[in-house]
């Protein structure tokens, strides 16, 4: 069993900086409260026995879809780089990736 | 007579089409007038594509006169907006999408466009679908038509209130855990959420891409049948979509259940549902037996962990689909600063609303090291339990007949500040989500004057037992007639 669930500040912060979400020191207190009541109340889910039990990702029981593999009319270059934020001689522009 | 055609059902539009009595032109011009009229109130809409549906209805006029057309040619239709109409702004009534245009369709429109459908515009909707009440939009909230100051419920809050107010005639929802059937509940429409994988998902912006499917939202049973049989069938371009031979599902209208086996799971009658609502649709199974089925109160021992394994795999399945969204490639991008990381977190901080973050949140943490087993695993194994529950039950019964939703219409900002509350309006609607398997929400009556919707779920691709069953029970009240006073 789980000890009743109480996230730390901390464990808000590390799943944030994996979430990858910019959060100010209120959001993150807002997040520890409800994400430690929502938690409780997956504790429900302790009850069940599944030691004999399949997980199971996908209700549809279509598995390795194959095709031909036919040339077709991909997207065009232009529309696909029309929506970017920011691009550059027909590619997108970000920030530097590597430190200098 | 014309200025009411915004009224009509979809088949009544058609019939009215075909023997030439008023052109898509005539009725395209109502619905936009209606909207003109009701929209400032109901705001079921994020945009009206007013030219672009009067340019459609016009070359739908031509097929009509030569007599090259479907059921659904020359009628208007609203698209909930996270589903990918070319040349038009997708947003997810979100600002992350800020500016996106997607520069192809989604399947489905490319089917209703290919019989010269009308689009009149994107449907509001709790953003990226996550909500029960769409109060998430980061535009507006939606108005319930039968009493404004109510939610309309949600996600797909913005289709079940047009359709209800009349502003187009029928609508497409996407539905994850509820999302289109709970809004039809609370708007008095008929809302139907296929088996996972009969309605192809390409175009449709993924939220938890192993329970996310697209249905109809419509006036009555009928018409549901009419627009799944143009968006149903297999897709090579969505990997999950099945292989299945597409039947006529209007021949499944038929007014005859002598002999139906309707289970009753007393576990959606429970505390959390206000018995007002559980007796309405006990009302509903006495009609039903009166047909000549056989109703029988049953079990499904599982269903009370649906909720909490729904709120793990959701957010864990959304959590990975949208961390798509950096700023990169399209959409709202967080300016004025150097760092990759940080410009990605200030996108991410700014672009999405509380609800999102909430359930990125909630799902990285579910799939974080040292508690994936914990959460994710556990999920995924008490929802094959869950499915056993169905097939049992689908052993005994041909259909299972439930409330939609555990209340009626909520008050705006009755739950809005409260999650887990929010989440348990989904209670009803959530097992057979994660079990793949159909479900139909119809109109059966009303508590204080809102609407209540009956769930009738069947085994996987079960669509045609839902249709003839609601079908019936339709014949037999006039629940479907009842229109909100705007």
């Amino acid at each position: 069993m789980l000890s009743s669930i109480n996230i730390s500040t901390e464990e808000v912060q590390k799943i944030a900086q994996l979430s990858r979400i910019g959060m100010t020191e209120e959001e993150i207190e807002g997040f520890r409260y409800q994400l430690s009541l929502i938690l409780e109340n997956f504790r429900v889910l302790e009850n069940i026995d599944t030691s004999d039990t399949e997980p199971t990702g996908h209700s549809s029981s279509v598995s390795s879809v194959m095709r031909e593999d036919v040339a077709g009319n991909p997207s065009d270059h232009e529309d696909i780089l029309a929506n970017a934020p920011q691009k550059e001689n027909g590619f997108f522009r970000v920030k530097a990736v590597l430190e200098q | 007579m014309k200025t009411d055609l915004y009224n009509l059902t979809l088949k009544e539009a058609h019939d009215i089409l075909a023997s030439r009595q008023a052109s898509s032109v005539d009725l395209t011009a109502s619905v936009l007038d209606r909207i003109d009229s009701v929209e400032g109130k109901v705001k079921a809409f994020v945009r009206v594509t007013r030219q672009n549906a009067m340019d459609m209805a016009k070359e739908a006029d031509k097929n009509l006169a030569n007599g090259s057309y479907s059921q659904i040619t020359g009628i208007p239709l609203q698209l909930k907006d996270n589903m990918c109409y070319k040349g038009i702004p997708t947003t997810c009534s979100s600002y992350m999408l800020e500016g996106f245009v997607p520069h192809y369709s989604a399947t489905v429109v490319d089917k209703l466009q290919s019989q010269q459908a009308v689009i009149v515009g994107k449907g509001n909707m709790d953003e990226f679908a996550m909500g029960s009440s769409t109060e998430n939009s980061a535009f507006s909230k939606t108005y319930n038509p039968w009493d404004l100051k109510r939610v309309p419920g949600g996600s797909s809050g913005g289709p079940a209130a047009a359709v209800s107010a009349g502003e187009c005639i029928y609508s497409l929802g996407s539905d994850t855990g509820g999302s289109i059937r709970q809004p039809a509940s609370l708007c008095g429409v008929v809302g139907l959420k296929p088996t996972y994988g009969l309605v192809s998902r390409y175009g449709l912006v993924a939220f938890a891409s192993s329970l996310d499917q697209i249905g109809p939202l419509t006036k009555n049973v009928s018409d549901c049948a009419i627009v799944l049989n143009q968006i149903a069938g297999h897709d090579y371009r969505d990997s999950t979509s099945i292989q299945h031979k597409i039947p006529n599902y209007t021949e499944a209208l038929r007014s005859d259940i002598r002999g139906l086996r309707i289970g009753v799971p007393k576990e959606y009658y429970s505390d959390g549902t206000d018995p007002e609502i559980s007796k309405t649709i006990w009302t509903a199974l006495k009609t039903l037996e009166a047909q000549g089925a056989i109703v029988e109160e049953t079990t499904l021992p599982y269903t009370d962990y649906a909720l909490a394994v729904y709120y793990i795999l959701a957010p864990a399945e959304a959590s990975a689909n949208l961390a798509r969204y950096d700023g990169v490639k399209y959409g709202f991008a967080y300016d004025g600063i150097d760092d990759m990381w940080k410009t990605m977190e200030k996108t991410k901080q700014h672009g999405f609303g509380p609800e999102v973050k909430r359930r990125i949140m909630l799902g990285t943490y579910a799939l974080s090291s040292g508690y994936y087993d914990a959460y994710y695993m556990k999920a995924q194994k008490v929802r094959t339990l869950i499915i056993q529950d169905f097939q049992n039950a689908f052993n005994k019964y041909d259909v299972l007949i439930t409330p939609t939703s555990p209340s009626v219409a909520f008050k705006i900002g009755e739950k809005d500040k409260d999650p887990v509350q929010m989440y348990k309006s989904d209670l009803c609607t959530i097992p057979p989500s994660i079990a793949g398997i159909p479900a139909i929400s119809i109109p059966c009556g009303f508590v204080n004057n809102l609407p209540v919707g009956m769930q009738i779920i069947a085994k996987h691709l079960g669509e045609e037992t839902i249709l003839r069953t609601a079908y019936t029970y339709e014949q037999s009240t006039n629940w479907h007639t009842m229109r909100p006073p705007l």
